[in-house]
């Protein structure tokens, strides 16, 4: 049997006295696209921390492709193939959308702390970086200071950073949050191209989009995963319609 | 500002579309061929002593000053210590020049150099290891903590550091190659000038390489950086490291030129030089820390020639640029390349005009300060020497009334029509600008 993409085994964590997340388990596997959705406060962005390593779990196990990488850095993480977005747009503010890109494909195509040896001869990198910027549609904006972009834009960028070291397991949080109707539909389209091939969790407010993309989805509430299921399915859970989708149903 | 613009330069446009190979070569060379034959002739226009021992103190500046700047403007690391690794460089540079005269090794001067290197590097590498696992304030604490150790211990251990009066050496025991004996300053400058060069190439190149780039990016966002692969403590590491390596050149070429080394070469004033000199020049560009080593190196000769307070001129100046010029000397420069790529003739001498407008309560402003600081210094320490100072060719009596008053109206007056023209300097600046986009939309 092959391991999961992503498996959590009975997954805590505590802020304090605070208990955010009460024993997550939960399996996705390999080229799945996984949706997480649940009330604010729910616990996902801390779910996503926990996978990604910027948080250590209190208690329990988070594996990928079989192998244990409970309390490793993000960087062990990313290396081990696993690349996630953020929220709140996380990028390189004074670097150029160019230097953005390119930051995040380096260490991919093994050039990790080379210092003896020129970045603009590196063909490799230069032609990675260009397919990037043209399938997150900024190649004509790469030499525009990543800070001063348009909010849509540097969604946009933050996805490209994401999947720019080519990982095989891609985590979104909130890819469409902010975005107008028209921007949202170009982010669909985006995330259906790059997840292509590869496992995709993410967290997602709107139903449009989680309905449209998701193969399973899991529902997150305070803390606990309370069902996990195809997207038809999902729709129809009485649990799910109380705590989370509306309790007129 | 600037790092934006060079940033901004760096990416090709027909990123595929790329010249031959030697055309590429050539031009990258170019520059570096063009300051190799500066540094070769300027001595023929600076003949005296005197300035070619300037040029050899700014060349052993500008090493320490880019290095400082691989931490400060590269990485993001604001460091209190750097002496302490120009100054080990300079130590163990100078107790290997007496090992070589003492047993005749045949060991030529122009190599002491990558002693200095090495002992940087090694320090660099101890000291680093415990400094670069935290960043921000914690990092700038403890290079504060650690450049005291070792400023005190220099004290102590009196048999390496040699106690207050240093450790000295002649370099002219040397083996000579090339019938060269380094007792004459030119020899000492060309040797120099030849170290920063490959110093400043080196450096250089070392920013266009992945891990420059990455420095970068750690400096922007350590965190995200975490997220594609890196771990921003290995990069700080790293860059520390190599930091510490040309500060020690630094320190062995003033160890080379000085044919002493003592305490205060590891300690906080050197440190505080360092900072200034990379600050004042610019951080964002890597010619700021040039710019800056060439401005305090000549700042700290010639002030200390003529005022004994020169030290608070140098503060005055670093917080007018804290202040008002945050990018540096460079950043005011960069700021200004695409007004003139646009050749906007007519608003750039309108901006040209309202600076010249602009400058001159500024000077007036400065002179009255100059007076003041000048007559109180003379009141205050050197009453004794009798009542009047001489000052621009005047001689002031600090002990009436007038020279008090003109000075204070000079200065406050100054200040005042000063304030007035900068909104005259602002609208000259946004004319240019806009005139500027214009003829850049008309192409």
């Amino acid at each position: 049997m092959i391991a999961p993409a992503i498996e959590l085994v009975d997954v805590h964590k505590s802020f304090g006295a605070m208990k955010i997340i009460h024993g997550v388990s939960l399996a996705v596997p390999a080229g799945e696209r996984h949706a997480i959705i649940g009330p604010n406060g729910a616990g996902k962005s801390t779910l996503f921390n926990l996978i990604s390593g910027r948080f250590t779990p209190s208690l329990g196990t988070v594996r990928l492709n079989g192998e244990n990488v409970t309390g490793l850095p993000p960087y062990q993480i990313n290396r081990r193939g696993l690349s996630r977005s953020f929220q709140v747009t996380n990028i390189f503010p004074r670097l150029s959308v160019w230097e953005n890109v390119r930051c995040a494909v380096l260490w991919s195509l093994g050039y990790k702390y080379s210092f003896w040896r020129g970045i603009d001869g590196l063909a490799d990198v230069r032609k990675r970086t260009e397919s990037i910027l043209d399938e997150i549609k900024l190649l004509d904006r790469r030499r525009v200071q990543a800070g001063v972009l348009t909010y849509a834009e540097q969604r946009a960028l933050e996805i490209g950073i994401t999947i720019a070291g080519n990982a095989g397991i891609i985590l979104l949080d909130e890819p469409s949050a902010g975005m107008s109707t028209a921007e949202t539909e170009g982010a669909v389209a985006l995330i259906r191209k790059v997840s292509q091939g590869r496992t995709l969790i993410m967290i997602e407010h709107d139903m449009g989009v989680v309905f449209d993309l998701a193969d399973r989805i899991s529902v997150l509430v305070y803390g606990q995963i309370i069902a996990s299921d195809i997207p038809a399915k999902i729709k129809q859970d009485a649990a799910v319609q109380t705590a989370y989708l509306g309790t007129a149903a | 500002m600037s790092d934006i613009a060079t940033d901004i330069v760096k990416v090709p446009a027909h990123a595929d579309v790329r010249p031959p190979r030697t055309a590429a070569l050539a031009r990258l060379a170019a520059p570096w061929i063009a300051l190799a034959v500066v540094f070769a002739l300027l001595p023929l226009i600076f003949r005296s002593g005197s300035s070619l021992t300037m040029l050899s103190l700014m060349g052993i500046m500008i090493v320490f000053a880019l290095s400082y700047n691989m931490l400060l403007g590269e990485t993001g690391l604001l460091s209190f210590g750097h002496a302490v690794y120009y100054g080990l460089g300079g130590f163990l540079a100078v107790h290997f020049m007496n090992t070589v005269i003492y047993d005749r090794l045949p060991v030529p001067l122009f190599l002491i150099p990558i002693v200095g290197a090495f002992s940087g590097l090694v320090f660099g590498i101890i000291f680093g290891s415990v400094s670069t696992r935290r960043a921000g304030t914690a990092f700038a604490m403890i290079s504060l903590g650690l450049g005291e150790l070792v400023a005190s211990s220099s004290l102590i251990l009196r048999s390496f550091f040699g106690g207050e009066e240093g450790v000295s050496t002649n370099r002219t025991k040397l083996l000579h190659v090339f019938g060269l004996n380094f007792g004459p300053q030119i020899q000492v400058y060309y040797l120099i000038a030849a170290w920063c060069l490959v110093c400043m190439v080196a450096m250089y190149a070392l920013r266009r390489t992945p891990f420059g780039r990455i420095c970068n990016a750690v400096r922007e966002n350590p965190e995200r950086a975490q997220f594609v692969g890196y771990n921003p403590q290995a990069v700080r590491f790293i860059a520390f490291a190599l930091a510490g390596l040309f500060a020690g050149i630094a320190g062995a070429l003033a160890a080379i030129n000085f044919e002493l080394v003592n305490s205060s070469a590891v300690g906080a004033a050197q440190s505080g030089i360092v900072l200034l000199a990379a600050y004042i020049g610019g951080v964002g560009a890597f010619i700021g820390p040039v710019i800056g080593a060439i401005v305090v190196t000549w700042l700290e000769v010639m002030l200390s020639d003529i005022t004994d307070v020169w030290q608070l001129y140098f503060g005055l100046l670093f917080i007018g640029v804290v202040m008002f010029a945050p990018n540096g000397i460079a950043g005011l420069l960069t700021m200004h390349v695409p007004l003139l790529q646009a050749r906007t003739y007519r608003p750039l001498g309108r901006l040209a005009l309202s600076y010249l407008i602009a400058l001159m309560p500024a000077l007036a402003m400065l002179a009255g300060v100059i007076a003041v600081i000048e007559m109180t210094y003379h009141r205050s320490v050197k009453a004794s020497d009798g009542a009047t100072i001489s000052l621009f060719h005047l001689t002031l009596d600090t002990t009436s009334v007038t020279p008090w008053l003109a000075a204070i109206v000079l200065a406050a007056g100054g200040f005042l029509v000063f304030r007035r023209t900068w909104p005259i300097v602002g609208a000259a600046w946004h004319d240019a600008v806009l005139a500027a986009q214009a003829a850049e939309k008309r192409r």
